[in-house]
């Protein structure tokens, strides 16, 4: 399109159409410096955390220049933290709680969108409605019921807790981006391995999953986001620092009365978020997917 | 390749129904079966973890403090008569309608700006601007506290450098509201901009040319073309945005956790501040419950619009 209104513009005779693209050129310089600086404003935080992460104590007591940039340069908040037990701990149950939500929830929504998009039985299509309502229903509605009925089943701070609950807030939407793709899967395939004498497992199994892999990475994504970074349940239910989850342990354990080490606190959350960003990083188109796919879909 | 192959089997299938009418009969009963015990798991967890307890909210609202006795309304009117309380519904209610309206307004600006450059070059800054959004929300909200704090914020140093003065950001009712509002448009902004220019680009690119050679101008083009085909995505966007921006926990929870003196507080801060950390777990309850019918509502639309979509699709 630049091309062709390029050389529409080298052709003297017609001015008319040369103002028009020029016009067209400065509306698309336009739109380049305000994306410019939106991306810079939106990037703010995230660069001012590293900025932060990279002093020392010292120097951000001092307040000595600019607080946008970093003087001395140093790496000990990073290594402070990778030594130091409990926030390894952190981690460890961070990875450990997520690997389970994400298999657990993903084994529940592909079996039950399996069910809800093909097999259908009395009563699917009001099911897979309910499936989305519970998506709409959000955890600050329902963690102080889910506090006593966790407590009564013993699992109060336990990382078991949020295993079992965290499934709850990615399984509907993952079962909802997955029955869009199992949708568009043509009839006539699994009615040609049904009469070939497949039965409904190896159906889903060897077809439906790997055609409709694409889906599979994007709910994979979107509940190991959930899982990775939610806080109201885990600060609701998680009070020892051998259970705590990261979120809530870089809160409570750095965060200690009036004493602020804001480098460790940067350094930690920056370390925290980066599973999630690296993720993103490789896979941003699945996830574009999975964030579109909640109304386009379906 | 697997449309060739069906062609000669679903014929198979015709000549055999009639025949085998008593098989088929077991076969779909079989099938309904299969299907029904495939989403037993996802039936069990919705009901134990999300219907039950639910339910269970409703019941415990109705209890005194040390759940023993049954009170009925008692919890709400108490709550509904306390100034603290109707100060938190003013302040969920400007908080969730301010974040989506200037969501909305710049997820808008940014769809458009987005689709007016080459799509080539579109991947770069939709992965830029997408940042806010894959950062977990309760560490990005650290990152803000740090810019707000009130003798180190690399913030009021920009302003000083301008020769404004220092600003209390989290300090004041006003500006502690206002820094709330900032970090949830920040963080859930780049949802509106991807849905927008998701349906920017299936707006058929002919309806503009005519209008152009129709001599509209870009306004025009605006109010009868633009938003008339992306009114469906916007009402989504919105009401999907409602209910997470009305139900938010962390941001207020980190930055001022209801501060200064409970006039930043939103229902979800609030329940649990009663219910959890004063161990009023039936005020909690009731304080939560507040929510239902605002969502109740915004449910019913986005169900509406979900169903009109998925009609208009088949």
């Amino acid at each position: 399109m630049t091309a062709v209104v390029a050389a529409t513009a080298a052709q003297p005779a017609r001015r008319r159409h040369a103002s028009v693209a020029r016009q067209r050129r400065w509306a698309l310089y336009g739109s380049y410096a305000a994306l410019g600086v939106f991306v810079v404003m939106f990037l703010v935080p995230p660069f001012y955390m590293l900025v932060t992460s990279l002093k020392s104590s010292g120097e951000i007591s001092a307040q000595r220049g600019s607080p946008w940039l970093v003087h001395h340069p140093t790496l000990e908040n990073f290594i402070y933290l990778v030594t130091y037990a409990p926030f390894r701990r952190y981690f460890f149950n961070t990875v450990w709680v997520t690997v389970c939500v994400v298999a657990v929830s993903m084994v529940i929504s592909v079996l039950a969108a399996f069910a809800l998009a093909r097999i259908r039985f009395w009563g699917s299509s009001s099911l897979a409605t309910g499936v989305f309502l519970t998506y709409l229903i959000p955890e600050s509605l329902l963690f102080i019921p889910l506090f006593q009925i966790l407590g009564g089943l013993g699992l109060i701070n336990s990382t078991w807790c949020l295993v079992l609950i965290y499934p709850t807030l990615a399984v509907p939407f993952c079962t909802w981006i997955m029955i869009g793709y199992f949708s568009s899967i043509p009839k006539e395939l699994d009615e040609a391995a049904l009469i070939d004498g497949a039965s409904w497992m190896q159906l889903l199994l060897r077809i439906f999953i790997p055609v409709a892999m694409p889906g599979i990475i994007a709910a994979t994504i979107f509940a190991f986001t959930v899982s990775w970074g939610d806080f109201l349940y885990p600060l609701a239910y998680l009070y020892t620092s051998d259970q705590m989850v990261l979120n809530v342990g870089i809160i409570g354990d750095l965060v200690r009365g009036d004493v602020f080490e804001w480098g460790k606190i940067m350094a930690a959350a920056l370390m925290a978020a980066a599973p999630p960003v690296v993720i993103y990083v490789f896979l941003m188109d699945y996830y574009v997917a999975g964030l579109t796919a909640g109304a386009t879909k379906g | 390749m697997a449309q060739a192959g069906s062609i000669p089997i679903a014929e198979t299938v015709v000549a055999l129904a009639p025949s085998a009418r008593g098989r088929l009969h077991t076969f779909m009963r079989r099938r309904s079966m299969v299907g029904f015990v495939m989403a037993l798991p996802l039936i069990a967890l919705i009901a134990g973890l999300v219907v039950y307890p639910a339910l269970y909210a409703i019941y415990l609202s109705l209890l005194d403090k040390s759940m023993t006795r049954f009170v009925g309304w008692h919890n709400f009117v108490f709550l509904l008569n306390r100034a603290t309380f109707r100060m938190v519904v003013f302040q969920s209610v400007l908080f969730a309608v301010s974040a989506v309206v200037a969501k909305a307004f710049i997820g808008f600006v940014l769809a458009h700006l987005m689709h007016a450059i080459p799509s080539r070059r579109q991947r770069f800054y939709r992965g830029l601007l997408l940042i806010p959004w894959v950062i977990p929300l309760a560490l990005s909200t650290l990152g803000w506290w740090w810019l707000f704090d009130p003798t180190y914020s690399a913030l009021n140093w920009l302003l000083n450098q301008l020769g404004l003065p220092s600003v209390s950001w989290l300090g004041q009712p006003g500006w502690a509201r206002f820094c709330m509002i900032l970090v949830n448009t920040w963080w859930g902004e780049p949802f509106f901009m991807i849905m927008y220019l998701a349906a920017l680009k299936s707006v058929p690119e002919q309806l503009f040319e005519a209008a152009a050679i129709d001599g509209a101008s870009g306004l025009q083009k605006l109010r009868y073309i633009t938003l008339p085909m992306m009114r469906n995505v916007i009402s989504l966007t919105v009401l999907f945005s409602l209910i997470v921006t009305f139900a938010n926990f962390d941001i207020v929870r980190i930055l001022t956790n209801g501060g200064p003196l409970n006039t930043t507080h939103i229902f979800a801060t609030y329940a649990f501040q009663v219910g959890i950390q004063s161990g009023n777990i039936p005020l909690g309850a009731a304080v939560s419950l507040f929510m239902l019918p605002v969502l109740a509502i915004a449910a019913v639309f986005v169900l509406r619009g979900v169903t009109r979509r998925s009609q208009e699709a088949m």
